[in-house]
């Protein structure tokens, strides 16, 4: 299959140009300059728009006109979101790895890391190898399973690290929950660098969160609603830091949600530990003003914060404190989300919103595009050690194609996802994905956005 | 002025004008309840439904007494022998009450928000009688009448809340209807129980209680639920009394008409002392008299009169 005349953004290689792209065998075998491969033989997607093709009446004679390309779709390695709750096993009503890999497909994303609050909870290696064998049944993303760092997510005694990792984990994480013990969090970090895994690390001071139920700020004290502080994220930041330190393992930091967060990550780089971080869309897209009126998709942990931190949360993205954006993705049903707001659950869906949220930082010019797909797809999998992020020859041909001008509603109704808890319902977004390649097969397109012809 | 609302779930939603709509309406009906017949046919033929997912005796009694003197038909769900002990949803059963077709439905919940929940779902109106650490509207309302029939006015007078802000919804209330209608708050507490941001609001906030009563006008006391105890919240009632609780040396540095409420229950002895609570300062039962005006005049301006 050749892929032409699409602007192939590709941070690995420091690229940004209009370039024809050859898949053979499920892995890109070439990378040329526009009409430099033969379509001889291959099965043609043109990735770009002519003047031709644009106008409403054709006549037999356009085919012989001079043709000027007015716009390019961006090609771009496989969207990565490192960060998903895909519900299966357990609690299939709200998502499945069937469901959950469309979602993502539609997205624009060709891996996920799916995280290990499955019910069972995946701490056995039986738990992903189930969870790879349902994705690959699917054949719409790819699966990788983050693995417990606790049995059970107790947070009492470690998980099988090496089983796990044989099983294809890519990393542990007990995600929901923090590791209180400061102990058992150093354990784990020592015991995951002999397996070279990274650890995962959802921030949050149980004790200090209480009963809180979204961010404390002048929000919640007019909702009458308990108030997670800042704070209760800071402090296991801090602390899981300090443990990097100590221990000289990898760590990775989720969802960073806070300033202060921000730059204490800013200042554990500075002095070279081996810790990385990920925000997710909402984090840069709402503030705590969203839960106004009870809203329980606005009701995410962490929560919603201030326009100082989504501001923060802006900086660290542009100056690389923050290197990845995941979405979170957190299905849940009306049954969990249809109720008081102390009572609802947390979590938001994001698979099929991601690229349209995350792009308005390039519309913004806070990030350049390539700046964007590297942490998007790139960074993620450096920090986990995945094949793909990378337009490379010989890399595996997962692949997006967006059209950044695009303008569409989010139509939480119409998603993928079997879930419907998304805030940003309603919203106009410019630029999404139109065509999602996983493996060098098609997983998603929109057929009228791609032509697709036998012969170039 | 017109009452263009179908619900009564804050006080945040509501005009100055609506405010003072609602006081006078509140300060007319007041003089049924002096009457030897005590019931007017107003709302003859509508029903209000109370739904208490939390104790109370004041504000329950307080409603159906009002909705009796105008001739409304009242039914109360006892939430313990109701459906929701067994797991049914706050949703399912607004959904199963609205097919009963109450015109208004009264709720107090531990979830803030619940009556806006509530508000958002069912065609009748939905009056909040107190949600979560959210807002007690008609608490609000009450305590700004009985402070109009004492002073005359709202408008500059300082008006002191003391003590557990942090958990009270009367005291969030009390500060939106306060401010809005002119006065000035100030509120004192120890600083476990005073929420951060609360400056934000436009109130005065300090720790100290001799300064918050100095120059005071109106002086409310909040009760102090005696489990913040455990929860670290203070140290020991004793402490407490000793540092937040009005006895009559603070009258001393209020202005010399004063006059002191407290939403009740009280706990004489932690917020309040005796000689406070009985004495000639005190308000505190012409509070409990206001709220059956204040609630007549909340039901007849919901749902008296022909709506469209």
């Amino acid at each position: 299959m050749l892929i032409k005349g699409a602007l192939v953004v590709d941070p690995a290689q420091g690229l940004e140009a209009p370039m024809d792209l050859l898949i053979e065998d499920g892995k890109i075998s070439a990378l040329e300059p526009p009409g430099k491969i033969s379509p001889e033989g291959h099965e043609v997607i043109d990735a770009q728009v002519t003047s031709n093709s644009k106008k409403a009446i054709r006549s037999e004679f356009d085919e012989l006109l001079p043709k000027q390309i007015i716009k390019r779709w961006v090609l771009t390695p496989g969207l990565i979101d490192m960060h998903v709750h895909l519900r299966e096993p357990g609690e299939e009503y709200k998502e499945t790895i069937e469901t959950g890999t469309r979602a993502a497909a539609r997205g624009g994303f060709t891996a996920v890391a799916a995280m290990p609050n499955t019910s069972p909870v995946n701490d056995t290696a039986s738990v992903s190898r189930y969870i790879r064998e349902q994705a690959a049944a699917a054949g719409l993303a790819r699966v990788y399973p983050v693995a417990a760092i606790s049995m059970g997510s107790r947070g009492e005694s470690l998980s099988e690290f090496g089983d796990q990792k044989e099983a294809g984990a890519v990393a542990v994480s007990d995600d929901g929950k923090p590791v209180m013990s400061s102990m058992l969090m150093r354990r784990a970090l020592e015991y995951a660098r002999t397996f070279d895994l990274p650890v995962i690390s959802h921030s949050e001071d149980l004790q200090l969160r209480g009963q809180g139920v979204m961010h404390e700020g002048l929000v919640s004290l007019t909702l009458g609603l308990k108030g997670i502080p800042a704070a209760a994220e800071e402090i296991m930041v801090f602390r899981d830091l300090a443990l990097a330190g100590l221990t000289g393992a990898r760590l990775h930091i989720a969802h960073v949600s806070t300033a202060g967060a921000v730059e204490l990550i800013r200042r554990a780089k500075a002095a070279g530990f081996k810790v990385s971080a990920e925000t997710a869309p909402h984090y840069f897209s709402l503030t705590d003003a969203a839960v106004g009126g009870y809203d329980t998709n606005a009701k995410v942990n962490p929560p919603l914060r201030t326009e100082a931190d989504l501001a923060a949360i802006k900086e660290g993205l542009r100056d690389g404190a923050l290197d990845a954006i995941a979405s979170d993705h957190a299905p849940h049903s009306t049954l969990e989300k249809d109720l008081e707001f102390e009572a609802a659950a947390f979590g938001l869906i994001g698979l099929e919103t991601s690229l349209g949220l995350s792009l308005k930082l390039v519309h913004e010019g806070v990030l350049s595009l390539s700046q964007l797909i590297a942490k998007m797809s790139l960074n993620a999998a450096r920090i986990l050690g995945l094949p793909g992020g990378t337009l490379a020859v010989g890399a595996p041909a997962d692949l997006t194609l967006i059209d950044l001008d695009r303008e569409w509603t989010v139509d939480a109704g119409k998603f993928a996802s079997k879930s419907r808890n998304c805030p940003f319902h309603g919203w106009t977004l410019k630029g999404r994905a139109v065509m999602t390649l996983v493996g060098g097969k098609i997983v998603s397109s929109e057929q009228s956005a791609v032509s697709r012809k036998g012969r170039g | 002025m017109e009452f263009r609302h179908k619900d009564l779930v804050g006080i945040a939603d509501l005009s100055a004008g609506e405010i003072d709509l609602i006081l006078s309406t509140a300060a007319s009906l007041k003089e049924i309840s002096r009457r030897p017949i005590k019931k007017v046919p107003t709302l003859r033929g509508k029903m209000m439904m109370t739904m208490f997912y939390e104790p109370s005796t004041r504000t329950r009694m307080s409603f159906e007494i009002a909705a009796k003197r105008l001739s409304a038909d009242t039914q109360s769900l006892t939430v313990a022998a109701s459906s929701a002990v067994k797991g049914e949803t706050l949703a399912d059963t607004a959904a199963n009450l609205q097919a009963m077709q109450p015109d208004v439905i009264v709720i107090r919940h531990y979830a803030s928000g619940a009556p806006h929940f509530l508000a958002r779902r069912l065609k009748c109106g939905v009056i909040n009688a107190g949600d979560g650490l959210h807002e007690h509207p008609t608490q609000a309302l009450l305590d700004l009448l009985t402070v109009q029939e004492a002073k005359g006015r709202l408008d500059g007078l300082k008006v002191a809340i003391v003590g557990d802000i942090a958990h009270s919804r009367v005291a969030r209330s009390d500060i939106l209807a306060f401010k809005k209608m002119g006065s000035r708050v100030t509120v004192a507490g120890p600083a476990t129980l005073l929420p951060p941001f609360l400056s934000d609001l436009g109130v005065e906030v300090t720790y100290s209680l001799e300064e918050a009563v100095a120059g005071a006008d109106v002086i409310m006391m909040l009760r102090l639920q005696l489990e913040r105890m455990g929860q670290g919240f203070i140290s020991t009632l004793r402490e407490y009394n000793q540092s937040f609780g009005l006895d009559l040396r603070h009258l001393e540095k209020a202005k010399s008409d004063v006059i002191i409420m407290h939403p009740g229950p009280l706990n004489r002895w932690v917020e309040i002392s005796p000689e406070v609570a009985d004495g000639p300062y005190s308000v505190i039962l012409d509070q409990v008299t206001n709220g059956v005006a204040v609630r007549m005049a909340v039901l007849y301006l919901l749902i008296g009169g022909e709506k469209t």
